[in-house]
């Protein structure tokens, strides 16, 4: 896989070009004549888990993955720290091909999954720890160093020493986190971190990462079914639907991206009637740029477009005297919501397309 | 990245010694937390006394290669061998691929297989004082039995107990990565343990075995695992006869040693193909 060109620039950290993944499933009809078919000849068909997905990341950047079930976020994780190969494109991290595992390159990456354990089940995590240590070569000094540091970040000092399986699930997390974290990489894979944890556990947990990130320059790539850990942590967010890439962007690109009506509510002198709505809503003559969302006794509310947005309060000021106006964004956790149930308000899933446009692309600066 | 990087060969070596002393020092620490399950897998291991028995009596009222001590010794020996020679790499490699455990340790430096490896190490140092204490009570309770081999023939036993160990590992480790492929690699081992017992020499020794049976037996990896060393220990048998068994059991480890890593590696590529 040469095809590879140096990064564009020297801040680049990671690169994904034309990323695809296709799983050969075994197909199983049902009963038992099915069992003997699927005995004698197996049917394999084609899943493409992740298709034709590009994108880079800078040094320090705080990346979410957002998506439903299934839509290719993990896969693309693996793809990224070389546990499974790409079907189609290449991935570099820091101009290292992470397939074959080198161990410089494994030295400075972390691979954290919410639902998969590295800690000694039965010993305390110090053991891990110090197991760790051992295994990338740490010195004792620089081992005592970190452990103080992390434990601290942690809140987890008075834990090292009491048996893992006697820990809570945040708990273990925390500890997790810690043991990932011992030989000091600088970049940083997260697997639904917070699965599973309480709120106030989710909250530290993203605290944490962000002050890793501030203080070590550390990049960190994060997938999370929590809307929470997205718009509290990440800087930019990539939305993977359906195994492509439709988003790239920040925040508030992807809130008028996927949520680009701002809603209109006026609180009128009297009872809102049918004609008050329909003349607010331009008499159909702005076509479905005004929408009619609820009406509440004197209040009433619309979805509307920003390029209707003036046109509307112009009719609305002018004709109706409204005692009372807000224009507001809808929520982002509604536009996530919307994405993790695989609904992307009719966005066509084009990877080019979010790529050339310039709104949607990352601006984010590097911290490291 | 203060991580230590090694570089000149020394450093390697000195690199491997603190992975493989770390590896260590969290096995033994793992084993020493299960006290009351390692008596009961020193103590599991008791079928050497039972056949003892059975052949001690029936090495009484006809004639044998080996007289009614040393079946009694030999015996013994089989028991120390399978303390020191117990290997269970293949279900902690089948619950990692299935449990989905292997992911993470594929993205550390080291080789999981040395995980395993020291893992076993551990253990055995755990057990040893088990396996010790038993060894002393039997002679307690049965002292004619009591003998002092040679400090080289000791020297030797241990060599060969070692090399058996490694041996075993390595066929089991094999075994093990056929997890790649087929949900249940431990019902092959269970086919592997049976030919181990008999060719091994755990139910019988090599001696008693008819000719034509035992001139297959001596090419298999088996007899090197235990008749060998426990028959070392009793001394009598042949330069020339150790010499091949030894060959024939270094001819194994690199059959196994090199199956093992192609094994891997193509195993390896399955687990990616499967999502890892």
């Amino acid at each position: 896989m040469n095809e590879h060109a140096p990064p564009a620039d020297a801040a680049t950290l990671v690169e994904a070009r034309g990323l695809s993944r296709i799983f050969r499933v075994p197909v199983h009809g049902e009963g038992t004549g099915a069992a003997l078919r699927h005995f004698l000849a197996r049917r394999y068909k084609d899943v493409v888990a992740v298709d034709d997905v590009t994108f880079s990341i800078r040094r320090g950047e705080r990346i979410g993955f957002l998506g439903a079930n299934g839509a290719g976020k993990t896969t693309t994780l693996k793809m990224l720290s070389g546990l499974l190969l790409p079907t189609k494109g290449s991935v570099r991290i820091g101009g290292v091909d992470p397939f074959p595992k080198a161990p410089a390159f494994l030295r400075r990456i972390a691979l954290v999954m919410g639902n998969k354990q590295q800690l000694l089940w039965d010993l305390p995590a110090k053991e891990t720890f110090r197991l760790n240590a051992a295994i990338y070569g740490i010195d004792d000094a620089t081992y005592a160093r970190r452990v103080d540091e992390l434990a601290t970040m942690l809140d987890v000092a008075r834990l090292l020493d009491q048996p893992v399986r006697k820990l809570s699930l945040g708990e273990r997390m925390k500890c997790e986190l810690l043991a990932s974290l011992i030989h000091g990489p600088d970049v940083l894979f997260l697997d639904e971190p917070t699965l599973g944890l309480d709120v106030n556990a989710q909250v530290a947990v993203r605290e944490f990462l962000r002050r890793y990130n501030e203080t070590t320059g550390a990049t960190i790539l994060l997938t999370s079914h929590y809307m929470a850990d997205i718009t509290a942590l990440c800087d930019r967010v990539l939305v993977i639907h359906e195994g492509r890439l439709i988003f790239d962007g920040d925040l508030r690109a992807l809130a008028r991206r996927f949520a680009p009506r701002k809603e209109l509510r006026l609180e009128l002198p009297a009872a809102v009637t049918a004609a008050d709505v329909a003349h607010v809503a331009g008499d159909g003559v702005a076509g479905d740029g005004v929408a009619h969302v609820a009406t509440d006794g004197r209040v009433v509310r619309f979805a509307v477009d920003p390029a209707q947005l003036s046109a509307t309060l112009v009719r609305a000021l002018t004709t109706l005297n409204p005692v009372d106006v807000t224009v507001t964004e809808p929520p982002i956790e509604d536009s996530i919501a919307r994405i993790l149930r695989g609904d992307t308000g009719g966005t066509t899933p084009t990877t080019t397309a979010t790529h050339s446009a310039p709104a949607t692309t990352a601006t984010t600066e590097p911290r490291a | 990245m203060s991580a230590l990087q090694p570089t000149s060969v020394g450093d390697r070596i000195r690199a491997g010694w603190r992975i493989a002393r770390g590896l260590f020092r969290a096995g033994y620490a793992y084993m020493t937390e299960y006290r009351a399950e390692l008596i009961l897998w020193a103590l599991a291991n008791s079928l050497p006394f039972i056949l003892m028995g059975a052949w001690t009596q029936a090495s009484t009222r006809g004639h044998f290669a080996l007289s009614p001590l040393d079946l009694v010794r030999y015996f013994l020996a089989v028991f120390v061998v399978r303390q020191l020679t117990v290997v269970w790499v293949l279900w902690e490699v089948e619950q990692q691929v299935q449990g989905g455990k292997l992911a993470p340790q594929l993205l550390q430096p080291v080789d999981p297989a040395w995980r395993h490896l020291m893992n076993h190490v551990a253990e055995r140092v755990a057990r040893l004082p088990f396996a010790a204490s038993l060894v002393v009570l039997f002679f307690a309770l049965y002292p004619a039995a009591f003998f002092v081999p040679s400090a080289m023939t000791l020297a030797l036993f241990l060599v060969l107990v070692a090399a058996a160990f490694l041996l075993r590992f390595l066929v089991q480790y094999t075994l093990a990565m056929l997890c790649f492929w087929t949900e249940r690699a431990s019902s092959i081992e269970q086919l592997n343990f049976v030919l181990y017992m008999f060719l091994g020499g755990a139910i019988a020794p090599l001696d008693f075995f008819p000719p034509a049976v035992r001139a297959v037996a001596d090419w298999t990896p088996f007899p090197s695992m235990m008749w060998l060393p426990c028959r070392v220990l009793l001394g009598g048998v042949p330069t020339a006869e150790v010499a091949r068994a030894v060959a024939v059991l270094v001819g194994w480890c690199v059959v196994f040693f090199v199956a093992s890593r192609l094994l891997w590696r193509a195993g390896l590529r399955r687990f990616s193909a499967m999502g890892a």
